[in-house]
């Protein structure tokens, strides 16, 4: 009995010494704060190991809602960030928090719904005249409610619609996009979703695309380096060459085709260069 | 239901024919967890049988602390050990949020009170004559200690399986403290909310059966070694 304890006891303290992992220098790694779409997308599976090959960093890729990763990133808990809420990015430029806000790609989103349509926006151009038409219809609308990306730019459509949406047609999931596009087919309801996400849940939701390609309804990706001041180890060097390679031409060119093989189309569209005016 | 026999599928293509990911993953989410159990019992089992055998103003405030502690929401240790690990936070130069030590150190946080109310009850459970019967017969106030807890040890057994199965299955604070990265903390648990977020339900749910197995197997384990000891007495 006492041996039988003896060995457990062994057994579980040779998996307890088992060297973790070997921690690389402090200023080889470095910490990217990123939405959750992006991991999502599998896009970043792509291109952050061809950048730590290319530049011998070691990578923590952190996938937050972009309130969160904007937020880590102006207390100094990460060392570049990619986003997709430009209203708030610009903020946080304007505050000196981020520094060199650079567009590296969009992609775009779609309001879908209910075959039924009871709102009746199929084929509506503007997308704040949909959700307009939805609160007067006071159609399920499922919101994401997490300060995400996509959230951001939800709330920003409401609020040039005019419209303070409210319970109990309007639904707050909390969640990511795919739960959300779960619990609006559910409810047979309205919700805003990136095209990416559409596609990999494709087979799994009934809901069809109402309304796209309204400016508005394109999701721009920026990356911003953080600004060294924010905190004690901001590894500023590596935020910067973060950023380089994901506006390089070799970069855009893989985000030009990435997601043909799986969706038959690419997924976004690269726009190194190019401003926010251009939009 | 033929998504569940898809995914029984799915889960042997991935063990056999897979990239070794999930190998890694599995192994990954074994040995943090059982470091953490392992620290929360070296530091849970003496805790716990001082509580049991010594009375002092103020116990039951501390006892009734341990069987809060018990209950610790993992997602409230997370976002804490998070706090503590940050660059700006108190620990912030270890420079290890991120890492799987990070991970560790929750687990243990949210181990450690389970081992050790499940220590104090069962130490407690052994007849204050039986102690009172050593002493008398000459045995050491150590001695005394050790002899107690080998009589405690089956029950003991069930705060190794709680702890162990308590931070193997939990999410919060491995989200928090680990960040889910690829290839560095993902963890079964992680990878699940993963695999679901992005709509791979088939993946997600042969994670969740390996993770049930491994539980399983674990606590199969342990509950042959208490069960022998038992017919043994």
């Amino acid at each position: 009995m006492t041996r039988r304890f003896a060995i457990l006891a062994l057994a579980l303290l040779a998996v307890a010494v088992t060297p973790l992992h070997a921690q690389p220098p402090a200023s080889r790694t470095m910490i990217l704060s990123t939405t959750t779409s992006t991991q999502d997308s599998g896009l970043l599976d792509v291109l952050v190991p061809q950048f730590e090959r290319k530049t011998g960093y070691s990578v923590k890729t952190i996938s937050v809602g972009t309130g969160q990763a904007l937020a880590l990133a102006a207390r100094g808990e990460a060392d570049v960030t990619l986003a997709h809420a430009p209203a708030l990015e610009k903020k946080y430029v304007d505050e000196g928090k981020m520094l060199n806000r650079r567009l590296v790609m969009y992609n775009d989103f779609a309001i879908i719904g209910p075959e039924a349509d009871p709102a009746k926006i199929k084929g509506e151009k503007s997308a704040v005249a949909a959700l307009t038409r939805i609160a007067e219809a006071k159609a399920r609308f499922v919101s994401r409610g997490d300060k995400s990306g996509t959230h951001t730019l939800e709330l920003n459509l409401w609020k040039q619609a005019g419209i303070t949406p409210a319970a109990p047609w309007y639904i707050e999931s909390g969640q990511g996009m795919g739960a959300t596009l779960g619990i609006a087919d559910d409810r047979q309801a309205y919700t805003i979703t990136d095209r990416a996400t559409l596609l990999a849940f494709a087979k799994r939701v009934g809901l069809k695309v109402m309304v796209e390609g309204d400016r508005p309804l394109l999701n721009i990706y920026s990356v911003m380096e953080v600004n060294p001041a924010n905190g004690p180890r901001v590894n500023a060097a590596a935020g910067k060459a973060f950023a380089d390679f994901m506006l390089s031409p070799e970069t855009q060119q893989v985000i030009k085709t990435f997601g043909v093989d799986k969706y038959g189309q690419p997924l976004f569209v690269p726009i190194a260069g190019r401003k926010d005016e251009d939009f | 239901m033929s998504l569940l026999v898809e995914a029984l599928r799915q889960a042997a293509s991935l063990l056999v024919g897979g990239d070794g990911e999930i190998w890694g993953i599995l192994w990954l989410s074994l040995r943090v967890s059982a470091t953490a159990t392992a620290i929360a019992l070296a530091l849970g089992i003496p805790f716990g049988a001082l509580l049991a055998l010594t009375r002092f103003p103020g116990r039951g405030l501390v006892v009734s602390a341990v069987n809060t502690g018990m209950g610790l929401p993992p997602v409230v240790v997370g976002l804490f050990i998070s706090l503590l690990l940050w660059r700006s936070g108190l620990l912030g130069v270890w420079e290890i949020l991120y890492t799987p030590t990070a991970i560790v150190i929750a687990q243990a946080v949210i181990a450690t009170p389970i081992v050790t109310g499940i220590t104090l009850a069962a130490v407690q459970n052994v007849p204050e004559r039986f102690r009172l019967q050593l002493v008398a017969l000459g045995a050491s106030r150590l001695q005394m200690v050790w002899v107690v807890l080998r009589e405690a040890r089956l029950p003991m057994l069930a705060a190794v399986m709680a702890g162990f199965g308590g931070i193997i299955s939990e999410i919060g604070a491995s989200m928090m403290v680990g960040g889910n990265i690829k290839g560095q903390t993902r963890t079964l648990t992680t990878a699940m909310v993963l695999e679901t977020g992005k709509g791979n339900f088939d993946v997600a749910i042969a994670l969740a059966i390996l993770l049930l197995v491994l539980i399983f197997l674990v606590n199969w384990a342990l509950t042959a070694i208490q069960q022998r000891g038992a017919s043994a007495r």
